[in-house]
């Protein structure tokens, strides 16, 4: 059994890309190193800004002999094929055996593979995994042809067992396999030689490498929480920001430092967003205020003067990145007070897309919309209105330009400015919501209003011009956008029919195709709250079902019904009465939908059913003109018992014609007294 | 190595440095460009296969980064330090981080960073693979393999590495605000700070960069460079008078320089769409690409 270790030494890696490559090397080196024989017991991958690593252990010292047996053509067939045969397995005519076959006899041939001694597979496997590697992006650098992430600059690469370690003899358009490695770049970049794994991470460590990078981040967050939690300070979490920090690092070390009393003022999460996009630091913020005062950078080096040095040049940088911020906020206030008129006019100029015009364009079909939907949703027309044709104006501002994350968010803090009430400004930043699965729906009418009217022009506007997601391509969002709009009306319980929305002027038959679209997210959305897909059909096909807020009460309403004993029962009933109907009107090419009179009723059970369905009749009518959906499934449920005893007791097929008709006539009251309720014909089981 | 006192001494011992690692020491074009990477120095010559070690100073315009001189940090006119190796040496790193020592940065106390940055010029055609280079969390450099220029690709590959002088300097220097920092020796019988001599242009500049230029006279120049541009370069390889093969490139890029910055100017006026931008930088990569295209097929190329 062999270990084999093998680092790629490059220049500086990406911090992104790192992990992914790591694995990438594991993956095409086990998978290589098998198909050609070589299995192994265990293989890990590490990486650091300069190296991917990757340890193999209880690999086998060489591939097995494998015996294989070939068939070949019948004693005297044709010399040629015969030829053919010897050369491809590679024998001479003595060493084929003959054997009886059904139609004669036949020549076979015995070949054996020997097994290849494990370096020779490493060597080939590894070559082909560094000229194949599967970089995103990859380059070439001096004279040569070979690519990589960064140029690289050597290939460690060591096979070991009891008896002995060798380099795996390789060469790569110049770079010959060693078993050297270097240390860290400024405090130990001596190269030194290693004879196996333990040895190589001993070895980095003392010269100043964290091989592994979980290792790397928890001690960085572990160094920045104790700084911060020693000043009565709290680092906020960022796990993204972590895991780029430790990738840029071969050596963490931690720096907490201050942010100069100037920039305090600043929005926090400008300061957050500013530190983290151009500077990589984290936010650390003060219990006592909730703003952020100081931060933590990371540093690859430890200093004589334990990082004052660094310390104070970081600050500064980051003093001028904050002068920049501060220019484009107050800049932009400047301009929030003056009412962001030149905002709104200056997105005439950006277009939104090119066959759905301009942002402006887009803003005042937004602010129509929003004033359509007010009333539905309890706000002010005029609110809603001014509310949309401002929540995009800071598209146009200095910080959002700088910072495009912040949108929305800047928009409340200029609107504000602005002198705009606080509703106006929460839809500035709320309407973009919800954003994801996670993302909190807004509830305030203003908000509401124009978050639906955003995401519904997004829609109607590209299902228009035919832009519409197609299997995984959904350039847009729109998939995103029309969960949106399902979350803000469950959410707020709107009662919103979502057909007369959906007609854009030029749309033609796209309408329907666009409820199809919501519907089909509905059922996703309805599902994730456990509700059955037959249950949601069901409901879809009752009238009123572009009403999404009234088709989900109606499937809840329905799916706890179905939970009662009694619920389930009478959908057994109802499917028997119902086909049993469906069968005899198919057969006797009449619908029997009227007329059933309790005049001809022959038996108790019978009577009984007509009372029940009368007393049933008098209570889901009523419950239903309010959508009071429960109450009228309750008093469906409630046939159960009397139909239950119908079918014990009756049959429908009587002699008398007329007694027959009437019956199948009372069947026909079952089947509209229960479709009236949902379409319990869709339900499986 | 001691610490420089100026931003002069800190040019003059980059000029030093790389003239003794062997380069060409060549002076700023003198034309107006957006970036080092302008120079045809670089960015032809990082075309075809002869070998090519240059270094040189380039004044650089960004007209919208104008700031009246008030900004501590931002010009609308600054100075770049430009090296360009082909091929690009397999130290390289070393090779720059020899040149960071030289103008007195100390590794043992600054916490020196190669930071994943790719490089993209759609002006002009060109990208490449490489880093910022942060010192103590402040960019100080670009650093790239080129890969691409004009379209073309780059065989072999060039290293280029391009420092933002007064960046660099102020923190060399320690100085806060870039208008305080001593351009020449602080103890020189005349003393001149970098404000005695870039704070009043930088407010003229932009002024007339935001407000004042004509941006008909600009629209019209940009139009003038790019058809003169294509205009040279539709010309006969062999000149008619001499009988020589003279293909007309250098003349040709220059057009394709100026038409870049009066971009670059039309831009800073504002009255330039979104949707407008995406054309104009299309037009002036098109220019590129065509000098790009000629430039291959002359002798500096390496063509016989």
């Amino acid at each position: 059994m062999a270990d084999l270790l093998i680092e790629l030494f490059s220049e500086e890696i990406p911090a992104g890309l790192q992990a992914p490559a790591a694995e990438n090397l594991k993956k095409l080196m086990t998978n290589g190193m098998v198909e050609a024989g070589l299995t192994y017991a265990s293989a890990a991958a590490f990486h650091t800004p300069r190296r991917l690593t990757l340890a193999v252990e209880g690999l086998l010292d060489s591939s097995p002999t494998v015996q294989e047996e070939r068939k070949g053509p019948k004693v005297g067939a044709p010399e040629k094929a015969i030829q053919g045969f010897l050369r491809g397995a590679g024998l001479t005519l003595g060493d084929l055996e003959t054997r009886d076959d059904k139609k004669g006899q036949v020549y076979f041939a015995k070949i054996t593979k020997p097994g290849r001694p494990a370096a020779e597979i490493v060597a080939e496997v590894l070559e082909a995994t560094i000229r194949n590697f599967p970089w995103p992006k990859s380059m070439r650098w001096g004279t040569g042809s070979l690519r990589w992430v960064r140029p690289l600059q050597s290939i460690l690469c060591l096979l070991s067992n009891e008896a002995e370690t060798q380099i795996v003899p390789l060469e790569l358009d110049g770079i010959a396999a060693g078993h050297t490695t270097k240390g860290h770049r400024f405090m130990a970049p001596d190269a030194f030689t290693v004879t196996g794994f333990d040895d190589y991470e001993t070895k980095l460590k003392r010269a100043k490498v964290v091989l592994r990078a979980d290792e790397r981040s928890a001690a960085i967050w572990q160094e920045a929480t104790n700084q911060a939690f020693a000043l009565g300070q709290t680092v906020v979490e960022d796990a993204g920001l972590l895991v780029e920090v430790s990738g840029l690092v071969e050596w963490p070390v931690v720096l907490l430092g201050q942010i100069d009393d100037d920039f305090l003022d600043l929005p926090p999460e400008v300061l957050k967003t500013s530190m983290k996009e151009h500077q990589k630091f984290f936010s650390v913020s003060n219990p006592k205020t909730g703003r952020i005062e100081r931060f933590v950078t990371v540093a690859n080096i430890e200093t004589a003067d334990q990082g004052a040095t660094i310390l104070k040049g970081n600050q500064k940088v980051l003093a001028a990145r904050l002068a920049d911020a501060k220019f484009f906020w107050e800049n932009d206030l400047r301009e929030a007070k003056a009412g962001m008129i030149k905002w709104q006019v200056s997105l005439e100029n950006v277009t939104f897309h090119n066959k759905l015009g301009s942002q402006s364009a887009r803003i005042k079909r937004i602010a129509a919309m929003a004033r359509a939907l007010a009333p539905v949703v309890g706000a002010d027309a005029d609110v809603a209105e001014q509310a949309a044709l401002v929540a995009k104006a800071d598209l146009s501002s200095e910080m959002v330009y700088e910072f495009p994350e912040l949108q929305g968010l800047m928009g409340r803090y200029y609107a504000l400015e602005a002198g705009m009430g606080v509703d106006i400004a929460a839809a500035c930043e709320e309407h973009y919501s919800p954003l994801g699965p996670s993302d909190d729906v807004p509830t305030a009418p203003t908000s509401v209003a124009v978050a639906l009217a955003d995401k519904l022009d997004t829609l109607t506007g590209f299902w228009a011009i035919n832009e519409k997601p197609t299997g995984s391509k959904d350039p847009f969002a729109l998939r995103r956008a029309a969960l949106g709009v399902i979350r803000l009306i469950m959410k707020n319980q709107l009662t919103l029919p979502l057909s007369a929305l959906l007609t854009p002027a030029d749309a033609g038959a796209g309408s329907a195709d666009l409820l199809g679209f919501f519907q089909d997210r509905l059922k996703g959305f309805l599902r994730d709250q456990g509700i059955r897909h037959d249950v949601i059909d069901a409901c879809i096909s009752m009238p009123g079902n572009d009403n999404l807020a009234l088709l989900a009460k109606r499937a809840q309403a329905l799916q706890a019904t179905l939970a009662t004993d009694d619920g389930e029962n009478l959908i057994q009933g109802f499917k028997r009465a119902n086909n049993i109907l469906s069968q005899a009107e198919e057969k006797d090419s009449v619908e029997y939908s009227y007329g059933a009179d309790v005049k001809f009723a022959e038996s108790d059970a019978e009577i009984a059913l007509f009372e029940a369905l009368d007393a049933a009749d008098a209570q889901i009518k009523p419950a239903m003109a309010v959508e009071d959906f429960s109450t009228a499934m309750a008093a469906m449920a409630q046939l159960r018992g009397p139909i239950d005893v119908f079918f014990d007791a009756v049959k429908i097929n009587a002699d008398s014609a007329m007694i027959r008709r009437n019956r199948l006539n009372l069947l026909s009251r079952i089947r509209t007294t229960c479709l009236s309720v949902a379409d319990l014909s869709k339900l499986e089981g | 190595m001691n610490t420089p006192k100026s931003f002069q001494e800190i040019i003059l011992r980059l000029q030093t440095y790389w003239a003794e690692q062997g380069c060409a020491i060549l002076q700023p074009y003198d034309m107006e460009v957006g970036a080092g990477t302008f120079h045809p120095a670089t960015t032809l010559r990082a075309l075809g296969s002869k070998p090519w070690a240059a270094a040189y100073v380039q004044p650089s315009r960004r007209p919208t980064d104008g700031r009246y001189g008030e900004n501590p940090n931002r010009l609308q006119h600054y100075y770049q330090y430009q090296v360009l190796i082909k091929p690009s040496p397999p130290n390289l790193q070393e090779l720059y981080l020899g040149s960071l020592k030289a103008i007195g940065i100390d590794m043992a106390f600054h916490d020196i960073r190669f930071v994943e940055d790719d490089w993209e010029s759609p002006t002009l055609g060109a990208w490449g693979l490489g880093w910022e280079v942060w010192c103590d969390g402040m960019e100080v450099s670009q650093f790239t393999y080129f890969q691409q220029v004009g379209g073309h690709d780059c065989h072999p590959i060039s290293g280029e590495l391009t420092y933002g002088l007064e960046r660099l300097a102020m923190y060399v220097l320690g100085v806060d605000h870039v208008m305080d920092m001593p351009f020449n020796d602080p103890s020189a019988p005349i003393p001149l700070t970098y404000g005695d001599i870039f704070k009043q242009t930088e407010e003229e500049y932009a002024r007339w960069n935001f407000d004042v230029a004509n941006t008909d006279v600009l629209l019209r120049q940009f139009e003038e460079a790019e058809a003169e541009c294509q205009n040279i370069l539709a010309q006969d390889h062999i000149d008619p008078k001499t009988g020589k093969r003279i293909i007309m490139v250098h003349p040709a890029y220059d057009q394709c320089i100026k038409a870049s910055h009066m971009f670059n100017l039309l831009d800073a006026r504002g009255v330039i769409s979104v949707t407008e931008r995406q054309a104009y930088i299309g037009r002036v990569r098109t220019l590129a690409t065509k000098c790009a295209d000629a430039f291959v097929q002359t002798a500096a190329a390496g063509v016989v």
